[in-house]
């Protein structure tokens, strides 16, 4: 059935906000430390549960995927419920700052990802 | 009969937001297709309609959620707030690689410390530029550099006026728009077409929404990767800014 899907990423989210919140508190900060991150991974590794016996229903996995599909749409309404007078009238420093930053990131991208190990010497190591 | 029609509209906030992003999509579709050959991906044109249509509608009611502040469109505010963006997101994780998160796990979270070291460094640097001198402001400027979460919490906790909080949020802002319409536009540049790539670029840019609408503008395959690292972002900056980072500024200042 299609809410199985839909529940199961429920579950994965709700436990990975509720992990997520544990963390910050741990931590001792006022914000939800990776929540969603973790539900991300929660989800990879449920559904990836298979047996022999029994493995989701395509039914089930549409309820996942028609939130993933929904993603886009829901970006876009994001969108339109931004800020965006507050960020181009609050004066020089604030589209300095973040301009900058995201330059100074940007450039960071291609220097880091290099880091990762490549394709072929992985599947080795994985023997 | 015509007001009749947008109470009820408006009385049905949800479904109607359904309604106007899917115009919102099918004209950006329809204008990727005719002026740029699809060159421009529909989403990256739909994204900056988005931003556009918040811009109007900040104009118009002087709100602070865009064009979700009238109330025909309020549905948006649901529609794009966190809860169903988050839910979406993970959901975007069904399907993806684990040997790939395993495989750039580590330059993944080393991006994250990176990327909030980084804009924090930057934004003080500014901060200074323009000529605060106290600890605690340029901390505040700096935690905005990094996300318009971390700013706030940064400067509430170390006591921050607020007037300098209000310009952290919108260095956040900016930082947010800027790498919705930018990651599109650069992606090539800076390779930004692997799974591996995208962790590191969540982690560096660490924005979700940012992020979020990054990828899906860039390529939708990515989205997984790069969301995975950058909700872990504003956590480790909350972390990070009003403690060691505040602890580093007040040694110069």
């Amino acid at each position: 059935m299609v809410i199985y899907g839909v529940g199961l990423l429920a579950f994965c989210y709700l436990a990975g906000v509720i992990l997520g919140d544990g963390l910050g508190l741990l931590l001792g900060v006022q914000a939800n430390v990776g929540g969603v991150g973790i539900a991300m991974l929660l989800l990879i590794i449920l559904s990836s549960f298979k047996t022999e016996s029994w493995q989701p229903s395509p039914l089930s996995s549409s309820g996942i995927q028609f939130w993933s599909a929904i993603y886009i749409p829901i970006v876009v309404a994001m969108a339109a419920k931004q800020n965006v007078i507050a960020a181009l009238s609050s004066g020089w420093l604030a589209i300095i700052a973040g301009t900058l930053a995201v330059a100074a990131c940007f450039a960071l991208v291609p220097v880091l990802a290099r880091f990762v190990p490549a394709e072929d010497t992985m599947e080795t190591n994985d023997g | 009969m015509g007001d009749q029609v947008v109470a009820l509209l408006e009385k049905n906030g949800l479904i109607t937001a359904f309604a106007t992003v899917a115009l919102i999509m099918l004209f950006s579709e329809w204008l990727s297709k005719r002026l740029t050959q699809g060159r421009l991906h529909g989403s990256a044109i739909a994204i900056t309609i988005g931003l556009l249509l918040a811009y109007i509608g900040g104009l118009i009611t002087n709100g602070d959620k865009g064009l979700a502040d009238i109330t025909l469109f309020s549905g948006l505010a649901v529609l794009g707030g966190a809860m169903l963006r988050d839910f979406a997101i993970v959901a975007t994780a069904f399907g993806a690689d684990f040997r790939t998160l395993r495989k750039a796990g580590l330059v993944g979270a080393a991006s994250i410390f990176i990327g909030v070291v980084i804009s924090f460094i930057v934004g003080a640097l500014v901060a200074v530029a323009f000529g605060f001198n106290d600890a605690v402001s340029i901390t505040t400027i700096g935690a905005g550099a990094a996300t318009y979460i971390v700013g706030p919490v940064t400067g509430t906790a170390i006591g921050a006026d607020s007037s300098v909080i209000a310009l952290s949020i919108a260095a956040g802002l900016v930082k947010s728009i800027l790498v919705m319409v930018g990651t599109p536009m650069l992606a090539n540049i800076i390779g930004l077409k692997t799974p591996a790539a995208a962790l590191v670029y969540g982690g560096l840019m660490g924005t979700t929404s940012g992020v979020a609408a990054g990828l899906a503008a860039t390529d939708p395959k990515l989205v997984p990767y790069g969301a995975m690292t950058a909700t872990f972002y504003t956590g480790i900056g909350c972390l990070l800014a009003p403690s060691i980072l505040f602890f580093l500024t007040k040694l110069f200042f």
